[in-house]
């Protein structure tokens, strides 16, 4: 072959093979972050959410799988957020009152679940739900009751975590939909929550 | 780069890079977003360019003969460089070690050293292409990651991406006032041919013995 033709040759290899290694790193040219790519697997490929003890504001210790058969809207905060987990409240408020209140606690039930287990105990997380009303039965706000299990339900869920230094965190935010076989099989940003009640409605 | 062939002098880079691949020094550059992007990964780059010249001769014609004009290896260094700009390669890198370990060796491989190889045999107009494309991709990315409201890499914080963009935007500023400046001082007209003047004076790869001076990428 001549030295021309070897470049050509050359030249269609590395634009096929690279084409072929951007689009398997990115889905298919789905998803260019780390946060597009989570949501883009939970929708092809449900995980299962695995079985992690958890506590609420009342005491009451339960597992997500307790919740079997009914259709679980996840978000993740810490009591002392002031930045985000503000408007995730808010969206799960928006959340609650989109949804018929006849199902809500019965068919659908909102989980906001710390990841600040150490701060978090019953009592703050009290305050969080008083906050926003946040009943207890439709509305869960637990925590992790073992810590050693936190780090499975954040891989699980796609959740990281960094302190920022100030005692806070960042964390990415989103509306997580857990369906009535445990599976975790979509993930929202937080800031149209009434999209994310038509997909829960959709599945009631 | 098989050992056999290694010139003596490539003892420093081999050195560097494997200080780069050790905890502490990779642990320190990747805790921050912009030494992340703005230091390791072109010191891996740089590093391949720097050994790209030390290759023997005869594997270094085996390669010119299917990198005609320079084109074919700009375009493996343009995909393998396209890769790593992509926020989750970067997120992909800290998660799992896979990932990192292809950072280590495509950086080198695909991005610095077909760079190298392809930068004297590239006509100015590829030179000037690959420079705009670095300038505008400072600047757009500089200018989106300063702004954006939310992290584009769940392992940074958002001020470390604001202060990447503000380097970037620094960057290119730099690089741009640096270009401007070699064009009217001591630079040839834009437009003119160069036979082997001031751009190749400053090309990543030369013949081993003039390979002192520092890369200007």
């Amino acid at each position: 072959m001549t030295p021309r033709r070897r470049s050509l040759a050359t030249a269609v290899l590395v634009t096929l093979i690279g084409t072929g290694v951007l689009w398997w790193g990115t889905d298919g040219f789905n998803a260019f972050t780390a946060e597009s790519a989570r949501r883009y697997a939970v929708r092809t490929d449900p995980p299962v959410v695995p079985v992690v003890l958890l506590q609420d504001q009342d005491g009451r210790h339960f597992t997500l799988q307790d919740l079997h058969g009914r259709l679980v809207a996840v978000e993740f905060i810490y009591v002392n957020c002031p930045t985000v987990c503000v408007a995730l409240g808010q969206a799960f408020q928006r959340l609650r009152d989109a949804l018929p209140a006849e199902r809500l606690g019965y068919d659908v039930v909102l989980l906001s679940i710390s990841f600040d287990p150490r701060r978090d105990r019953p009592q703050r997380l009290a305050d969080y739900a008083r906050r926003y009303a946040a009943d207890g039965m439709a509305w869960r706000v637990a925590r992790v009751a073992d810590e050693a299990e936190l780090a499975l339900l954040l891989q699980t869920f796609g959740i990281v975590v960094i302190p920022d230094g100030f005692g806070g965190f960042e964390h990415n935010a989103a509306l997580h939909l857990v369906d009535r076989d445990g599976r975790l099989v979509r993930i929202d940003d937080y800031d149209r929550p009434l999209a994310f009640a038509a997909q829960v409605r959709a599945r009631l | 780069m098989t050992v056999r062939h290694v010139d003596p002098r490539a003892a420093v880079p081999l050195a560097a890079y494997a200080l780069l691949a050790t905890p502490p020094l990779r642990a320190l550059l990747e805790t921050a977003m912009t030494t992340h992007m703005l230091v390791q990964l072109p010191l891996l780059a740089a590093l391949g360019a720097y050994m790209a010249g030390r290759l023997p001769a005869t594997l270094r014609r085996r390669l010119d003969g299917c990198n005609a004009g320079g084109l074919p290896f700009m375009l493996l260094a343009l995909f393998a460089s396209a890769y790593w700009m992509l926020p989750r390669a970067l997120d992909g890198a800290l998660n799992h070690g896979y990932l990192e370990l292809a950072k280590f060796i495509s950086l080198p491989l695909l991005v610095g050293a077909p760079l190298a190889l392809s930068w004297r045999r590239l006509s100015v107009i590829a030179r000037g292409f690959l420079w705009s494309k670095l300038l505008s991709m400072l600047v757009v990315l500089g200018w989106l990651y300063s702004v954006a409201p939310t992290r584009v890499c769940t392992n940074y914080l958002v001020d470390q991406q604001v202060l990447l963009g503000r380097s970037q935007l620094m960057l290119a500023l730099l690089l741009g006032l640096w270009l401007a400046g070699r064009l009217f001082f001591g630079g040839r007209p834009a437009g003119v041919p160069d036979p082997g003047g001031t751009w190749s004076r400053h090309s990543w790869a030369r013949a081993p013995r003039n390979n002192t001076e520092q890369s200007n990428g």
